[in-house]
């Protein structure tokens, strides 16, 4: 999770999981093995703990179509949905990477 | 009723209608493996090492369109299958992978045998589990069919601690799961535009992938669309049987290797119908500079290959034979005399060369003299290398599912044991595995498994002692500086496959080869076919890799 040295324009996804050990380690490695940064990940379970919700903060890559498609291929993920920078999620949490 | 995790296991394969598992067995799997040795149904091929049971599976799976199973214990086991696993992702094979893992309590102690099966397989599976208890069984097994046969099928890997094996639960009789089949709707404006790009093209082609040739009546639909529109059609490496290769509109392969007449007629064509296929770089070439001139319909049971190599302009997600039914009413009947005579000049002066055809000890003669002896029925498998690529270009393939290789991956050592399986399910063929000294020597102990089974499998070697295509690429690429590509001894191969009790015939010292090969593919049961080739032969016409399709080097005549 290196930063890079000139800020690129970030999105945050929204993706809602089956909730099992082995699901954030799939979503996670769809982007690692594609050598696509992941600068921020949050990940808690949902009311009954039935399922997940997983926030990622990733840059604005012309990669990031394919991603979505290929997040949507995975047999856990139940919904995806991108949302801009601004997005409250992760800048409500920057006081605890102060 | 009151059963334990293994006998649950065997009982849901059972009831999924598997009677062939390929497997080797081990400490971690074993009480599977006691409550498989009870099943009347399935039967057990017992490998030599555990990629060739997945490569047996996976033949099985080929052969059928359905799902294979194959099984391996913890540990190595596990490590082991990978490769075959891998290769049926990248090919689009459905497979059951089950593995034994060591019990709950020691998983994560590197305890003997542990290996984390389920993070290795994450990349190389279309979904995995790791199942928690026995009961979980009941759904995992029947949805993990499910899975490898859904939509874009692939492997599905199970991986099931020794502890949940010999838990036992009170079940009710296991539920029964048929797999839910709800074609994706098609987008009727989509098919619409498609139908009128076809109707209005002057120079289309009809571009087939594998999966033409995984979905059910892919490949008589899309010939019916060719022949409506006159459709000139070339075929993967994965789709070659969809369209006959002597059929009057097959262009053949594309791509790294195709004829030249191919992709020149690809760089004319100012329409590209691309069919449950998915622009892989040995087919494309330079993917920026692939069919230039060409409007894109794209139509895949995947969407997410839909715009990732070349941008589409219509894409339809859909089955191939569903898609191409709704779409055929909307296609004109149509001669195109233009086009097609233009493809015709292309064969008549860029075809295939296959210099030395006639002679029987040659390569493309060594091929040519095998079809004459079988029929359509018989299956053709190959490894990977040289033989493959001639195999491709060469052999008169006339029917889908006629055709066994290892595409994407491109995975050495899977034509033998895939051969194996070929013949498991499918005992009446004849079948074929064209390999090569270096491919054959990845998995030559499954020899011993095709022994085991009398499996109607001839083994035609053509050996150059070497890594051919490392050869040639050395002798094209790397001035001809040829290093670890030629093998310091020379195998007697003849020896070796009467070690393992099978026949085999040598045809370079026959006085008569055709006679000799005739009575090998003849007889029944495993048998080696050995040819010397000429290191010296290359594969071509060549794309150079990272070329444009249109910069083929040699082949011409």
């Amino acid at each position: 999770m290196n930063a890079g040295a000139t800020p690129t324009p970030k999105t945050v996804l929204e993706i809602t999981v089956n909730n099992h050990p082995g699901v954030l380690i799939h979503v996670c490695s769809l982007f690692s093995r594609r050598t696509y940064n992941l600068d921020g990940i949050l990940c808690m379970p949902l009311g009954d703990g039935a399922e997940s919700r997983i926030w990622l903060l990733v840059n604005e890559d012309r990669r990031l179509e394919q991603m979505e498609k290929q997040l949507l291929k995975l047999e856990d993920v139940r919904a995806v949905r991108r949302h801009g920078a601004s997005h409250d999620v992760f800048l409500r949490l920057e006081e605890f990477f102060r | 009723m009151k059963m334990n995790g293994a006998q649950l296991t065997i009982r849901l394969l059972e009831r999924r209608g598997v009677d062939v598992i390929a497997g080797i067995p081990g400490g971690a799997i074993l009480p599977i493996y006691d409550a498989l040795s009870q099943s009347r149904q399935i039967r057990h091929v017992l490998a030599r090492h555990e990629q060739g049971a997945g490569f047996i599976a996976q033949g099985i799976a080929r052969v059928t369109g359905r799902p294979a199973v194959c099984m391996a214990s913890s540990g190595p086991g596990v490590t082991n299958l990978l490769t075959s696993i891998a290769d049926a992702k990248l090919d689009s094979i459905p497979l059951v992978a089950i593995t034994g893992q060591v019990p709950r309590t020691m998983i994560g102690t590197d305890a003997f045998q542990e290996v984390d099966a389920y993070g290795l397989s994450i990349p190389i599976t279309k979904h995995n589990f790791l199942v928690g208890s026995a009961r979980e069984l009941l759904r995992i097994i029947p949805r993990a069919f499910d899975i490898a046969t859904r939509g874009r099928p692939g492997p599905v890997w199970i991986d099931i601690p020794k502890d949940v094996q010999t838990e036992i639960i009170d079940v009710e009789d296991a539920p029964v799961t048929e797999p839910a089949v709800s074609p994706p709707m098609l987008d009727d404006s989509a098919l619409d535009l498609a139908a009128e790009l076809i109707n209005t093209a002057e120079r289309p082609i009809l571009y087939l992938g594998g999966g033409t040739i995984n979905s059910a009546g892919g490949a008589a639909t899309a010939t019916a669309l060719a022949e409506r529109a006159s459709l000139p059609t070339t075929m993967t490496l994965m789709a070659l049987g969809a369209l006959p290769l002597d059929h009057p509109l097959s262009l053949g392969m594309l791509g790294m290797h195709a004829a030249r007449y191919t992709n020149l007629a690809m760089e004319a064509c100012d329409l590209l119908i691309a069919v449950g296929a998915r622009f892989d770089d040995r087919a494309t070439g330079d993917a920026r500079r692939f069919c230039p001139g060409a409007r894109i319909v794209h139509i895949d049971i995947d969407p997410s290959e839909l715009n990732k190599i070349k941008s589409a302009y219509v894409g339809i997600t859909g089955d191939v034979a569903h898609t191409l039914a709704a779409l055929l009413p909307r296609v004109k009947t149509q001669r195109r005399e233009r086009w097609i005579e233009r493809i015709a000049t292309l064969k008549r002066e860029f075809p295939l060369v296959m210099p030395a055809v006639d002679d029987p000890r040659s390569h493309y003669g060594l091929i040519r003299a095998v079809a004459e002896c079988v029929d359509d029925s018989a299956i053709v498998t190959t490894d990977v290398g040289q033989h493959q690529m001639w195999v491709a270009q060469s052999y008169p393939l006339r029917r889908p599912r006629q055709w066994i290789t290892s595409g994407g991956l491109g995975t050495m050592g899977f034509g033998m044991p895939a051969a194996i399986g070929a013949a498991l399910a499918a005992p009446d063929r004849t079948v074929i595995c064209f390999t090569g000294d270096g491919s054959l020597l990845m998995n030559i102990q499954e020899l011993a498994t095709a022994a085991d089974h009398a499996a109607n499998i001839k083994i035609v070697l053509m050996n150059n002692n070497s890594l051919g295509l490392v050869h040639q690429q050395q002798d094209l690429f790397y001035g001809k500086r040829i290093y670890a590509s030629r093998y310091a001894s020379r195998t007697d191969f003849l020896a070796i496959a009467r070690g393992f009790g099978i026949g085999a015939v040598d045809l370079d010292t026959a006085t008569d080869p055709k006679a000799v090969l005739r009575g090998a593919l003849r007889a029944r049961g495993p048998c080696l076919i050995h040819a010397t080739i000429d290191v010296q032969e290359k594969v071509f016409p060549m794309v150079p890799p990272g070329a444009a399709n249109r910069e083929m080097i040699e082949g011409l005549l």
